[in-house]
C-alpha cells in the first residue's frame, strides 16, 4: 500500500509536475476555442488577451453561412460511416476465422494484414491515384471509402481477434452441441457478447477516417472533401482567416471526443493487450 | 478439439478483408515498383517511358533527398524520444492513486485523436510571429523583446515543428506505458522497499526492465509513425522555408502534389526500405506476442 505523505509534499511531487504536463497537452485546445469566440479586432490587435473582452460567435455563423462548412461535415460523416460499416465487417469475419480456426496459411495471413500497415501512405498514395483515376472513381466518396477501409483493416482485426480470444471458445462449442450451426452459434451467442468490442472498434475506425488527411487531399475535389481538406483551405482563399480556422477546428474534434471518451476503456484495452504481453 | 471438417470456411471468412487490402495495398506497392523504373510524370503523360535506374540515380544526387533524410532523422530521434520521455513521465503519474485521475487520463489523451491537419494549424496559430500567443508569453516573462517568427525561419523552425510531434505524441506514449505499468506486481516494489531501495534503484531495476517489451514495441511503432507522418508538417509550413523543415514523406508528398509520380515513387520505396529496419521487429514482436 502507498505510504500517507503530506500535502505539500503530494503537491509538488505529484500535482505540480501533472499540471505542467497536463498545462502543455491542453493549452492548445484552450487557445483554439479562445481565438474562434474573440472577434476580429482583438484577434488581430496590438494586446493579445487570455480571454475575449468581448465573446462573439460570429466565426462560427460564418462558418456554416458563407462557406458551407455543412457540406464537408457532411462528406465526412458519409465517408467515415461507410468505412466504418465496411471495415468492422470483414474485419469481424476474418478476426473470428482468425481465433477460432486453425488453418494452413494462418500466420502468413495474419502477417500479411499487419504489414499493410507498415508502409508508408506516401507509398500508396501516387499508386492508388492513377489506379482509382483509370476506374473513374477519383473524386467520389467511394475512392476515400476504400483506402480509410483498407487502413484500418490491420488494427480492427487485431482487436476483435484479441477481443474474441479472451471469449471462451466453450461458449459457442456448448450451442453447436446442441444442434446449432456455426453460423447460428456466432449469430445467437458470440456477437452479442462482442457488441461492445465492436463499438470501440467502430470509434477506431470512425475516428481514423474523420481525421484523415493526406488521402482526402488528393482523393477528393470541391463537391466531395472532407473536413481535414476544407479545414487546411480556408487558408488558401483569403490569407490565413484564424478566426474560422479555430472555428472549424473546435466543430472537428467535438464528435471525435465525444465518441472517444464512451468507446475509450475497451479501445485503450484492446491497444494495449498486444503490446504489453511477454 | 473436434476437428473442423470444412477447410474452406476460414478462407471464406477472411476473403473479403483479403480481397480488400490486396486490391488497395499489393497492387499499388507493385505498381510502385514499376513506376520507379518509369519517366512517369503526369505533366507530360505522353512521355512515361521505362528507364531503367535513373530515378535511383537521380535521388542519389539529389542534394534536397539528403537534406530531406537527414531531417526525417531529426525529426524522429528528437520526435519520438521526447515523447517517450514526457510519456513516461504522465504514465507514473496517472499510475498513482490520487482524486479525478480518471477524467484526467481520458482528458490527456486528447490530443491523440485530434486530426493531425488541425494540430499543425493549433500549433502554428500558437507560433505565429505577429499575434502568436507563445511569444506574447516569452515576452511577458522577459526571455525575449522582439518576437520571433518561429515557423518563418530556418533556425527555428526544425526546433517549432518538432515539439508540436512530441506534444502529438505524449499520449500515445502515456497510453501504452500505463498498460504496462500497471501489469508489474506492487509485491516488487514492496520488497525493494523493504532492502531499502532508493527511487532510482526501483526505476532502473524493477519499473524499466518491467515493461521493456512494451517500451520496445511502442517506439517501433512510433517511429513508423512519426517517420510516415505528413500532414502535421504540411499544414504547419509546406517544409519551408527553403526546404528547412521538409522531411522525406513530406518532400515525396510534395513530389506527387506536383504530380513527378515516377520521382516520389523512388523516394517512398527507399524510405520503405529503411522502415523495414524497424518493422520487421515489430512485427516479429506483436506475432510472437500473439501467439503466446
Amino acid at each position: 500500500m502507498k505510504k500517507r505523505h503530506s500535502g505539500l509534499i503530494d503537491f509538488f511531487a505529484l500535482y505540480l509536475p501533472l499540471g505542467v504536463i497536463l498545462l502543455f497537452l491542453l493549452f492548445p485546445f484552450y487557445w483554439t476555442f479562445v481565438t474562434s469566440i474573440k472577434p476580429k479586432s482583438e484577434l488581430y490587435g496590438s494586446v493579445v488577451t487570455y480571454w475575449p473582452q468581448n465573446v462573439v460567435f460570429d466565426s462560427y455563423h460564418k462558418l456554416f453561412v458563407d462557406f458551407n462548412f455543412i457540406k464537408p461535415m457532411g462528406n465526412s460523416l458519409l465517408v467515415a460511416g461507410v468505412t466504418t460499416l465496411v471495415s468492422l465487417l470483414v474485419s469481424m469475419l476474418a478476426a473470428y476465422a482468425f481465433s477460432r480456426f486453425r488453418f494452413p496459411g494462418r500466420k502468413i495471413f495474419m502477417i500479411m494484414f499487419l504489414t499493410n500497415n507498415m508502409f508508408p501512405t506516401v507509398l500508396l498514395l501516387i499508386p492508388l491515384y492513377s489506379i482509382m483515376r483509370s476506374m473513374g472513381i477519383l473524386y467520389t466518396p467511394i475512392a476515400l471509402i476504400l483506402s480509410y477501409t483498407t487502413f484500418t483493416i490491420p488494427f480492427s482485426v487485431w482487436l476483435l481477434n484479441g477481443y474474441l480470444n479472451d471469449l471462451p471458445k466453450s461458449l459457442e462449442e456448448a450451442a453447436m452441441v446442441d444442434g446449432a450451426s456455426r453460423s447460428q452459434a456466432f449469430l445467437r451467442i458470440i456477437f452479442p457478447v462482442l457488441i461492445p468490442c465492436l463499438v470501440a472498434t467502430g470509434a477506431y475506425i470512425f475516428m481514423t477516417s474523420w481525421n484523415e488527411y493526406t488521402f482526402a487531399v488528393l482523393f477528393t475535389n470541391e463537391t466531395s472533401r472532407t473536413i481535414p481538406v476544407a479545414l487546411k483551405n480556408l487558408i488558401g482563399q483569403l490569407g490565413v482567416q484564424w478566426d474560422l480556422l479555430t472555428a472549424g477546428g473546435i466543430i472537428t474534434i467535438i464528435p471525435v471526443c465525444i465518441m472517444f471518451f464512451f468507446a475509450q476503456k475497451r479501445l485503450v484495452a484492446g491497444l494495449t493487450a498486444g503490446a504489453v504481453k511477454g | 478439439m473436434k476437428k473442423e471438417k470444412l477447410y474452406i470456411w476460414p478462407y471464406l471468412l477472411i476473403a473479403p478483408a483479403l480481397f480488400i487490402v490486396a486490391a488497395v495495398v499489393f497492387v499499388p506497392v507493385a505498381n510502385a515498383i514499376l513506376m520507379s523504373f518509369q519517366s512517369y510524370d503526369l505533366r507530360r503523360p505522353r512521355e512515361i517511358v521505362f528507364i531503367g535506374l535513373a530515378n535511383y540515380i537521380e535521388v542519389f544526387h539529389d542534394p534536397i533527398f539528403w537534406g530531406s533524410l537527414l531531417r526525417t532523422a531529426l525529426w524522429v530521434i528528437f520526435g519520438v524520444g521526447f515523447q517517450f520521455l514526457f510519456g513516461f513521465i504522465l504514465a507514473n503519474f496517472l499510475n498513482k492513486s490520487f482524486k479525478g485521475r480518471g477524467i484526467i487520463r481520458s482528458v490527456s489523451l486528447i490530443p491523440w485523436v485530434t486530426p493531425g491537419v488541425l494540430i499543425g494549424l493549433m500549433w502554428r496559430w500558437i507560433y505565429d510571429g505577429s499575434y502568436g500567443v507563445l511569444n506574447d508569453l516569452l515576452k511577458k516573462v522577459g526571455l525575449i523583446d522582439m518576437p520571433i517568427p518561429f515557423l518563418a525561419q530556418e533556425s527555428t523552425v526544425m526546433p517549432s515543428v518538432i515539439v508540436t510531434i512530441i506534444w502529438q505524441g505524449i499520449p500515445f506514449f502515456a497510453l501504452m506505458l500505463l498498460a504496462g505499468l500497471q501489469g508489474v506486481p506492487a509485491e516488487l516494489y514492496e520488497a525493494a522497499d523493504i532492502d531499502g531501495a532508493n527511487g532510482a534503484q526501483k526505476l532502473f531495476r524493477i519499473t524499466i526492465p518491467s515493461i521493456k517489451n512494451t517500451i520496445f514495441v511502442t517506439t517501433l511503432l512510433r517511429i513508423i509513425w512519426v517517420a510516415n507522418s505528413v500532414d502535421v508538417i504540411f499544414s504547419m509550413t509546406g517544409g519551408g522555408p527553403a526546404y528547412a523543415s521538409q522531411t522525406l514523406s513530406v518532400y515525396i508528398f510534395n513530389k506527387a502534389n506536383s504530380l513527378n509520380l515516377g520521382y516520389s515513387s523512388t523516394m517512398s520505396l527507399l524510405l520503405t526500405l529503411l522502415l523495414l529496419v524497424v518493422a520487421v521487429p515489430y512485427l516479429k514482436s506483436m506475432f510472437r506476442n500473439q501467439e503466446g
